[in-house]
């Protein structure tokens, strides 16, 4: 600034330049340019003065004034200026939670933080919604013609009018000796997995239609369930529950499991949950093997479950139809919703844990919000439905009898018309749909089908989640990975993100939680013991004296304060009938006139 | 149900559409996902795997409870990995009195023992590379100069040496560069940033010139001895030391007389000045307690850390200035986060008796610590953290759970084992002792100040309580 001050001083004290006469075919900018010159500082008006000397530097002054700072080199302005905008439905996808209220004193430290933690959040957000633009694969739909139903259009004609890999998928097992089946697809959808009521149990890698292993338990198969991976699955048998490995070999045969009827499996608490004909709902920790909570649930015969994929809680549905919701925490149901005028026959939660749906003996389909546990839409089927299940992007198959209905957007908008239909040879006794492909499995007295759904499976794997071309050694590191951050089972509650919030928990249950850790009440009052003195003085009459010296000190105060304020009002009244006596005995003229 | 053939098919294979206008009537349009097991698949097996990635948060649940779990493993891993011992260096013929950095080289270390003989070690080969009897008794004070040829020393013989840094050839004796006979004895030793000019304490604060073989300047504050003085790093032509009458005194090398002292209850014995913020300096006490001061408001001190259970007795700022390392006359050598009360890590070991010097390296990734049992030790910074160059992938996964540790360490469970020390049973008891007499005091103050007329006994925070006064 030094050396500027010389060449500040002749400007100002030079007679100001005479402007030349405004022209109209002149700029205004750029004389609104000239007038901001001499406003600004002096350092900044030497360097725009002596530009302006130059006619070259004039002409490239005159450019940037006209382009908003925003141009190349060729003088041409950029058409869409700054980050590419993105979809605001987009950014609300990644959205986690509402910005943090600022705090109200002056926490400087604290602001900080929020501040910054804040603007990560946005910046990853942001990020990932810019990502989501990226992703290579788009869902599968299915259009009619104007004025034809999506669910007249066979299955036959969809897999004629898709490319060759997607015809295979749509194909047919004939089981008929042991049958009715139960499905269940592994996590990646590679593989399925059928249980045949009759003890026939085969895993089939169903892209390749290649059997990996097939055996015959010889004793009756109520449920079958993939475990965490494709190398080991769950069996529910007559009496107990068994695990199988994929060459069909029996690793255990679990006694404290007894006449299992369904399971779920809890992919990230690695828990196997199990509802019994004894009514008891029992969790298996399949990672260690131990038996992690087993609840009486006194309600009957359990045989309809589901599982809430984001909160890992437990949803059961009872013969006097009402559902309950359960976690290996607690002894008793979360929630108890009454659900059906009659007994409720399946339960289906989507993938966001926003939307139950179920089904009862009343013919009833109901579609409740479990945030709120309130019911959205109620939907009467004139045959009933059961197997329910719910795809990855909110597709729902319902079996009513022999044929297997889809519907779409049962929460958003009322439906008339299922999405497709499609008639199996015997009664459906599990549905279950492929994840990440457009794939329903349909077990049933005569079989496995397995039909085309567009638009039913999730596009876009996540390759370290669920990944359905990993190899063998993805496979493994995925399995230690996952096996790392097992979530406990104590953590499952009906808000999964509780843990990453401030506990505001009462002062009180603070302090009982204190008490309990310290062993004794801190802020309890001490008793008073007095000391032991010599010579006599701790006769029983002398500590009785002492203790009672001590005995009401708090008291006493109370009584001190008490005594004060009485005197004090007493004072002050005296005051006022003072004040007021002093008032009345002025006698004013016009008092002779008062009767 | 619609007739086969009276298609138009837009089937999609690899996320390509193809319509195929067909001249019927009736059309379709259906799109099935197929995806080509080539984009999901490395080509060959010397690629490496590809991971596709799709963020959706429905796609992955417990997304809290899981990087809980990851919090909780990480927070378990760094206990188990936390082997902060690295090497002793002995040879030492009496206990480590002083210890000095290299100004220039990372691997050298200079130290000072009670005999009088300063030994001159290589950290990288953990050896000693020289060794020189300086002085008679003890070596008090021990720095080396800003350009790294030579240091200084001091010693109970009343003697400032000068010492070249590399060793006398062969056949030549071990002799120094320059000898000061002072009047008294010198305690301790400091030297300028930049300029050749070195303050010692004794009797006296004394200023001196290289070139010169008196003080060119000497302060002095009422009749007391003190015990260590410190340049500050940045405002270079201040001065700070700890006296024996229980002050602190600040001092300007331009003025002449002394700025201000602030007296507080017990004794300091060292005292250091954080690297960064400049204006703040930690000193060790003798009431078992470090007290940093802002050098600005000297009147409380900006900080209390306590945690040591018997006097501290050196400390050491980290190059970065956000943390430091304290000695102290009860075995151990904890490390303080700079505005933390308490201290985040404790060192010790069986062998180690008072630990009298401390100093941490100008990496920020070692410490070391020399003791009365005649060792100097080298310690890791970060217990837990690995030696040598990390893979990139390393990095980044230490830096993840690092970041996780923080998010949840306030957590009962991660808190818990993030805090658990072992320590020597006897230090364990005296901590529980010290507690105890602890609130016994405030158990009677606060009787104290219930019995007596209200406002006749103020209530004293723990940073008022050990300050008597700020002279001017």
């Amino acid at each position: 600034m030094a050396s500027l001050g010389g060449e500040a001083l002749t400007v100002t004290h030079v007679e100001k330049k005479k402007k030349p006469p405004a022209r109209y075919w002149e700029d205004p900018p750029q004389q609104a340019g000239n007038g901001d010159n001499n406003r600004g500082t002096d350092g900044e008006q030497a360097g725009r003065q002596t530009e302006q000397q130059t006619p070259k530097a004039k002409k490239r002054k005159e450019n940037e004034d006209r382009g908003d700072g925003n141009k190349f080199l060729s003088g041409k302005a950029d058409r869409f200026p700054g980050p590419a905008p993105i979809p605001e439905d987009r950014l609300q996808k990644f959205k986690r939670k509402e910005k943090m209220k600022k705090p109200r004193r002056q926490h400087y430290k604290l602001k900080d933080m929020i501040a910054r933690s804040e603007e990560n959040s946005e910046m990853s957000q942001i990020q990932a919604a810019r990502l989501d633009l990226l992703l290579p694969e788009d869902a599968g739909f299915l259009e009619g013609d104007e004025g034809e139903d999506t669910c007249t259009i066979s299955q036959e004609d969809i897999a004629e009018s898709v490319d060759i890999t997607s015809k295979t998928k749509y194909f047919d097992l004939k089981l008929s000796q042991f049958g009715p089946y139960r499905v269940d697809y592994s996590q990646t959808g590679r593989q399925v997995l059928l249980g045949g009521r009759r003890g026939h149990i085969a895993c089939i890698d169903w892209q390749s239609k290649q059997l990996t292993c097939e055996i015959n338990v010889m004793e009756s198969v109520n449920d079958v369930k993939w475990l965490h991976s494709e190398a080991m699955y769950a069996v529910a048998q007559k009496k107990w529950l068994h695990i199988y490995d994929s060459n069909g070999i029996e690793l255990h045969c679990i006694r404290k499991f007894n006449d299992v009827l369904r399971m779920q499996f809890l992919p990230y608490h690695f828990l196997l949950a199990t509802a019994s004909a004894t009514s008891f709902l029992q969790y298996l920790d399949v990672s260690v093997g131990k038996e992690v909570a087993a609840i009486c649930t006194k309600t009957g015969r359990l045989d309809v479950m589901c599982q809430n994929p984001q909160n890992a809680v437990i949803h059961l549905g009872h013969a006097n139809g009402t559902v309950t919701l359960w976690t290996p925490n607690q002894k008793e149901a979360l929630v108890k919703m009454l659900c059906h005028h009659g007994a409720v026959r399946s339960v289906a939660v989507d993938k966001t844990g926003t939307y139950m749906v179920t089904s009862g003996m009343d013919k009833k389909l109901k579609v409740f919000d479990i945030r709120t546990f309130k019911p959205l839409k109620s939907y009467f089927l004139p045959a009933g439905a059961s197997c329910l299940s719910l795809s990855q992007r909110g597709l729902l198959s319902a079996a009513t009898g022999d044929i297997v209905q889809v519907y779409r957007d049962v929460w958003s908008t009322p439906v008339t018309k299922p999405y497709m239909a499609h008639r199996v040879q015997k009664t459906v006794w599990g549905t279950h749909f492929c994840p990440f492909e457009d794939v329903l499995g349909v077990g049933h007295g005569d079989g496995f089908t397995s039909m085309l759904i567009p638009g039913a499976g999730e596009p876009n794997i996540d390759g370290l989640d669920a990944n359905p071309f990993r190899s063998a050694k993805q496979r493994q590191e995925w399995e230690v990975k996952a096996l790392l951050e097992k979530v406990q089972p104590e953590l499952i509650s009906l808000n999964p993100t509780e843990l990453g919030m401030v506990d505001r928990a009462a002062s009180e249950i603070k302090h009982q939680d204190r008490v309990k850790a310290l062993g004794f009440d801190p802020l309890a009052k001490v008793k008073f013991v007095p000391k032991y003195k010599k010579k006599g003085r701790s006769s029983s009459g002398n500590i009785e004296k002492r203790k009672r010296q001590v005995g009401h000190e708090d008291q006493r105060d109370d009584i001190r304060k008490t005594a004060e304020d009485r005197v004090k009002i007493e004072k002050e009244r005296r005051q006022k009938e003072k004040k007021e006596a002093v008032l009345s005995s002025q006698k004013s003229a016009l008092d002779r006139f008062r009767k | 149900q619609c007739n086969a053939g009276k298609l138009i098919s837009s089937s999609s294979t690899h996320g390509l559409c193809s319509a195929f206008p067909f001249p019927f009537s009736h059309q379709m349009k259906v799109k099935v996902l197929s995806r080509n097991p080539d984009d999901y698949v490395r080509e060959t097996k010397l690629d490496i795997q590809r991971v596709p990635r799709n963020y959706d948060p429905t796609l992955h649940p417990f997304e809290v409870s899981r990087e809980y779990t990851r919090a909780l493993n990480a927070t378990k891993l760094e206990r188990v990995f936390a082997k902060p011992f690295l090497a002793s260096l002995d040879g030492h013929r009496d206990g480590v009195n002083c210890m000095a950095k290299h100004t220039k080289s990372l691997s050298t270390l200079l130290s000072g023992s009670c005999d009088g003989q300063v030994k001159v070690w290589n950290l990288t080969k953990r050896e000693c590379v020289r060794t020189l009897q300086a002085h008679e008794g003890f070596v008090r004070g021990m720095v080396v100069r800003s350009c790294g040829t030579s240091f200084f020393t001091v010693g109970d013989d009343k003697t400032i040496k000068h010492w070249k840094m590399e060793a006398p050839g062969y056949g030549e004796e071990e002799e120094p560069l320059n000898t000061i006979l002072g009047k008294t004895v010198f305690t301790g030793l400091d030297h300028h940033q930049k300029d050749a000019v070195f303050a010692t304490c004794g009797q006296q604060v004394d200023i001196w010139d290289e070139r010169r073989s008196s003080p060119i300047r000497s302060f002095t504050w009422g009749v007391d001895s003190f015990s260590a003085v410190r340049f500050n790093p940045v405002e270079t032509e201040l001065l700070a030391s700890c006296a024996s009458d229980r002050s602190i005194v600040l001092y300007d090398m331009r003025e002449s007389a002394p700025l201000k002292k602030v007296i507080m209850t017990m004794r300091s014995n060292t005292l250091c000045w954080n690297p960064m913020e400049a204006y703040y300096f930690t000193c060790s006490n003798e009431d078992y307690n470090l007290y940093t001061y802002d050098m600005r408001y000297l009147d409380q001190p900006v900080t209390v850390h306590m945690d040591h259970v018997s006097a501290v007795l050196d400390v050491d700022y980290s190059p970065t200035g956000k943390e430091f390392v304290s000695a102290s006359f009860d075995k151990t050598i904890r490390i303080f986060p700079k505005d933390g009360g308490h201290s985040r890590e404790v060192y010790h070991t069986k062998r180690m008796q008072h630990v009298i010097c401390i100093k941490w390296s100008a990496d920020n990734k070692y410490i070391l610590s020399g003791s009365d049992e005649m060792n100097i030790r080298l310690w890791k910074a970060n217990a837990a953290e690995k030696l040598g160059v990390l893979a990139p992938r390393e990095r980044q996964a230490t830096n993840y759970s690092q970041k996780l540790k923080e998010k949840f360490q306030h957590h009962p469970q991660i808190r818990r084992i993030a805090h658990h020390r072992h320590l020597p049973k006897s230090l364990y008891h005296q901590t529980k002792e010290l507690r105890v007499m602890k609130e016994a005091r405030r158990k009677k103050y606060v009787n104290v100040r219930k019995h007596s007329r209200p406002g006749s006994v103020p209530l004293l925070s723990e940073k008022e309580k050990h300050v008597v006064t700020v002279v001017k």
